[in-house]
């Protein structure tokens, strides 16, 4: 089945911008490095594949580079990485363009590959409940050629735009983690290209597969830095029948400020003191998730340092009204306030108090910013723990995550310095440490470059650096993405 | 000699007791669970810590022999076969629960400890481990790591990397690592499990616990022929319901189960299915009436219901027992495992029974029919001339029909000696030569279980530009360099 879709080009990214150098002759690695004495440019054209010059939306973590080719197959993307690698380009692969701006910027990037013409859904075997599809196809396109067939891609990803390769490269998952696993459960087989052009393929077609290593899982999270992801296989699920989102708002932690439960307004100023959430929402996390209603997500939202938290839980599938009764009781009983059933989806705004509904709150699978997005991620008895950390810094961070995957995303204001940042950033590290957090710095402004450590202390580094040289001795892939300069 | 240097000096960084060289007792190890492969180990080490395997290891690469890991050694491929040259570490001293931690759902346990214990450690609080290989009262989490073990559940459950949390491990060159499904970058938790010990040893796991579901439903339908159950799964699967377990045998396997444990299914069935529903009660109920709708439109003509442990273990019997269970109906078997997308089970079988039929070769029928999980069972007469290369033939022909039809070569038993040949068929060059790019990576000098997976041992060579120096080889005086 060829299904082609329509994926709407990265904002910005028309705007071609014509700079000085892009006709150059770049030299290889050694002598003869540039093929047949071409230019890098006429090489890439020389592949058939179409190529442009890059404009202002096309930069990497604010990096720009020279070019931008749009393959339409994996074989149009080994023939652009043999080219690159005869002219010693560093290239970057790009899908929707919606996390460019996370992670380092590259050493260098002269070639951009979008992969916006993957974009062919190549095989829906929904009997077989798996579908193959290149990896430009954009997360939304692929929903919906699924749910024509009452299927889904469990992976509720947070944001709008995104590829299927780009979800992959910076494996990002949404609420419903908690049941289906992230991208790395769902994924079942992978195409590659390498460096060097090599087309390489793990995996396959069928669920249960044990057949050699799994290249898929290493290219999780990997963040262009070992190759391009041209083509995914993925495992799905019957879209379930019946959603009920139950959810409770817990009372505001005590702050410094007012010695008391905080106001609920975001100007809400102080410290979160003391033992801190009059609920703790870390328990309410590890009962939810203990349930045997077995909800398939439970979400916090919260503007830190003083602000009412937020918690919603989902429940879907087969008898969901006596299931989202059972979580409604179990939290109506931990926060204290017997429920009230909302009516389609309506749930008291601003009061305390359990609701439920079939439409999710508005804020559900939403990254919670976008500029300055942090991700704490700690075993769930930590989770209170985590959130003083955050909170005792005072400033305005906006929680949202998974509660009782114990994963959050943390958004401070945009125009948080970076000397800010970093403290924040180390602070909250050295609080979360010992509970067995771990903190990452997903976005920030990368001019002027704050003195953050994005990564933080990776003890798997000596390990991916030793992957990566293998896989891009030339370092051209996505050089310095990654932590550790990777 | 080179190992028997290398045995004095491992001995003095174990216990006493824990190297094993004398050769009857090294007979002991000599084949895991794929017992026509044998081959008797060099030595044989039981370390109780991850820093005595460290020390090992590290003694191997300073002597460049190589070492294999084994747990119970019920593995199926031939994934823990010794080396004549080499160090089998066998971790069987090593079967410590570290730490139940309920509230984190979450255990830490050292490699040693079976996968049945696991679960037997929180079953009380309402928790256990879903992987359930049906080796599971005896083969270690250790093995599962290595194998990416399944089970009959992994349909709704998945497999051990999915229930793996982080993973201490020695690599190859002997240093201790923590892989952790937190790491940012590369899952190389995810491209570990699975690696059949070639990228190292396990040394201790941390295994996601799961909240024991509230009711488990169990069916047993029979049905006159295999095409009529394969049709229910298909109506089952596609009606939006995902069980925690469909498994189906054939005629053949029926009898082989009633000749060993006497099962009693139901007479005269061409196929049995066997559907286990669980989850939330309420879910299960109306799952389970749909189930059973499905069952008797598409021929069943007789439905068992278990709702009580016991009458579920009555049902699960004769699934359980069906491998050993074929040494009743024939004198030697040979267990095949391959994956085939479910839809094209049907064609399958019919072109498995094709094939038995032209060779006068009987094949019993037993699988996972949710994931497509075949495990057809070889039947041969091994005294009679030339009947074990014509069941050797048909198991491969198996293999041949599952990759024609887009499935793989193995679904849970691994690759290890047996298959790697078909590693080819199912992979190009440039697939395996990728792969083998991880290999490298962990374990440049190829010490780890060598042999196994891949047909054609990779070249590592020297990473350009990345070790600087003298090599130690020119060094030591043992190589010159031109």
């Amino acid at each position: 089945m060829d299904v082609p879709h329509e994926n709407t080009p990265r904002p910005g990214a028309e705007e071609v911008l014509r700079g000085p150098g892009a006709e150059e002759v770049l030299r290889g690695p050694g002598a003869g490095g540039a093929m047949g004495g071409l230019s890098a440019k006429e090489a890439l054209r020389a592949t058939g594949v179409t190529i442009r010059e890059a404009g202002s939306g096309d930069a990497v973590a604010g990096v720009m580079p020279r070019w931008v080719a749009l393959p339409e197959s994996t074989e149009e993307v080994a023939a652009l990485m043999r080219v690159s690698a005869g002219h010693d380009l560093a290239v970057v692969p790009v899908g929707g363009g919606t996390r460019l701006h996370w992670g380092n910027p590259p050493e260098r990037c002269d070639l951009l590959v979008d992969t916006c013409c993957l974009n062919e859904i190549l095989e829906h075997a929904s009997g077989d409940l798996v579908v193959r599809v290149q990896a430009g196809v954009t997360t939304e396109s692929l929903a919906e050629t699924l749910a024509a067939r009452g299927q889904e891609l469990a992976l509720d990803v947070p944001l709008g735009g995104a590829t299927v390769g780009g979800v992959l490269a910076t494996a990002v998952a949404g609420p419903r983690r908690l049941r289906y696993g992230t991208a790395r459960d769902l994924l079942i087989g992978v195409t590659v290209v390498l460096a060097d052009g090599t087309v390489a393929r793990s995996g396959g077609k069928v669920v249960k597969n044990v057949a050699g290593y799994d290249l898929g899982k290493l290219f999780t999270g990997s963040y262009g830095t070992l190759g391009i992801i041209t083509e995914a296989v993925f495992r799905l699920h019957p879209i379930a029948p019946a959603r009920r989102w139950i959810t409770a708002e817990l009372p505001a932690p005590r702050t410094a400020a007012t010695g008391s439960e905080g106001s609920g307004s975001p100007m809400g100023p102080g410290t979160v003191e003391g033992s801190g959430f009059p609920v703790s929402p870390g328990a309410v996390g590890v009962a939810l998730a203990a349930s045997q209603a077995e909800p398939s997500a439970v979400e916090l939202d919260w503007l830190a340092p003083s602000g009412v938290l937020t918690v919603s839980a989902l429940v879907e599938g087969a008898a969901t009204e006596g299931r989202a009764a059972a979580v409604r009781d179990l939290l109506g009983g931990m926060t204290g306030r017997p429920g009230t059933t909302g009516e389609s989806g309506e749930w008291p705004v601003g009061s305390y108090g359990v609701a439920e509904g079939d439409k999710a709150p508005d804020w559900w699978g939403v990254l919670p910013g976008e500029e300055v997005l942090l991700e704490l991620r700690v075993p769930p008895s930590g989770v209170d723990g985590a959130l003083r950390a955050v909170a005792r810094r005072g400033l305005p961070a906006r929680v949202r995550g998974s509660l009782a995957s114990a994963v959050l995303r943390i958004a401070l204001p945009p125009e948080t310095g970076g000397a800010e940042l970093a403290g924040f950033v180390s602070a909250v590290r050295e609080e979360s440490g010992p509970l067995g957090g771990r903190l990452t710095v997903l976005a920030a402004p990368h001019e002027p470059a704050p003195q953050v450590d994005r990564w933080g202390p990776v003890g798997t580094l000596p390990l991916m650096r030793r992957v990566k040289e293998r896989f891009d001795p030339d370092r051209r892939m996505s050089p310095g993405r990654l932590a550790g300069g990777i | 000699m080179t190992l028997d240097e290398l045995v004095r000096r491992v001995a003095g960084v174990l216990p006493p007791g824990a190297v094993i060289t004398d050769p009857v007792r090294l007979r002991t190890y000599e084949c895991d669970g794929l017992t026509h492969h044998r081959v008797v180990p060099g030595a044989v080490v039981l370390p109780e810590s991850a820093e005595q395997i460290a020390a090992v290891v590290r003694l191997c690469n300073e002597y460049g022999v190589p070492f294999v890991a084994r747990g119970a050694g019920t593995g199926l491929s031939g994934g823990a076969l010794p080396r004549t040259d080499g160090v089998l570490i066998v971790t069987s001293k090593m079967r410590r629960i570290l730490q139940v931690d309920l509230e984190n759902r979450r255990a830490v346990v050292e490699p040693g400890v079976t996968n049945l214990a696991i679960t037997e450690a929180v079953r009380e609080h309402g928790y256990y481990y879903a992987p359930d290989p049906s080796s599971q009262q005896v083969c270690t989490i250790g093995g599962n790591v290595a194998e990416n073990s399944g089970g009959a559940h992994c349909l709704k459950y998945g497999f051990t990397v999915n229930h793996v949390l982080a993973l201490e491990i020695v690599t190859p060159d002997g240093d201790v690592v923590t892989l952790d499904a937190d790491d940012p970058g590369y899952d190389l938790l995810g491209a570990f499990v699975g690696s059949e010990g070639t990228l190292g040893i396990t040394t201790k796991v941390t295994v996601r616990l799961s909240r024991a579901p509230q009711a488990v439903t169990t069916l047993l339908a029979a049905f006159e022929n295999i095409e009529q159950g394969g049709q229910a799964v298909s109506a089952i699967i596609g009606g939006g319901i995902v069980p925690a377990a469909i498994e189906m045998m054939d005629a053949l396997a029926i009898a082989a189960a009633e000749a060993a444990v006497a099962c009693g299914y139901p007479a005269g069935a061409g196929a049995v299915l066997i559907v286990e529903l669980d989850g939330p009660e309420a879910e299960v109920r109306r799952q389970f009436a749909e189930v059973e709708r499905v069952c008797r439109d598409s021929g069943a003509f007789e439905l068992r219901t278990a709702a009580e442990p016991e009458e579920r273990a009555a049902i699960w019997r004769g699934r359980k027992s069906a491998f050993a269970a074929v040494g009743r109906i024939s004198p030697a078997y040979i267990v095949q495992d391959g994956v085939v997308p479910r839809t094209a089970l049907p064609q399958v079988l019919a072109s498995i029974d094709r094939l038995s039929a032209e060779h006068g070769i009987r094949v019993a029928n037993v699988f996972h029919a949710g994931d497509g999980n075949l495990h057809p069972l070889v039947l041969f007469d091994d005294a009679e001339p030339g009947a074990g290369e014509r069941a050797e033939l048909v198991s491969g022909r198996i293999l041949d029909l599952c990759i024609e039809h887009g499935g793989s070569i193995t679904g849970e038993h691994g690759v290890g000696v047996d298959k790697s040949r078909y590693m080819p068929k199912m992979f190009t060059d440039d697939d395996l030569d990728t792969m083998q790019l991880v290999r490298c990576a962990f374990d440049p000098r190829g010490l780890s279980n060598p042999g196994k997976v891949f047909p054609t041992p990779r070249l590592c060579g020297e990473v350009p530009g990345v070790r600087k120096g003298v090599h130690p080889l020119v060094e030591s005086g043992r190589a010159e360099q031109f």
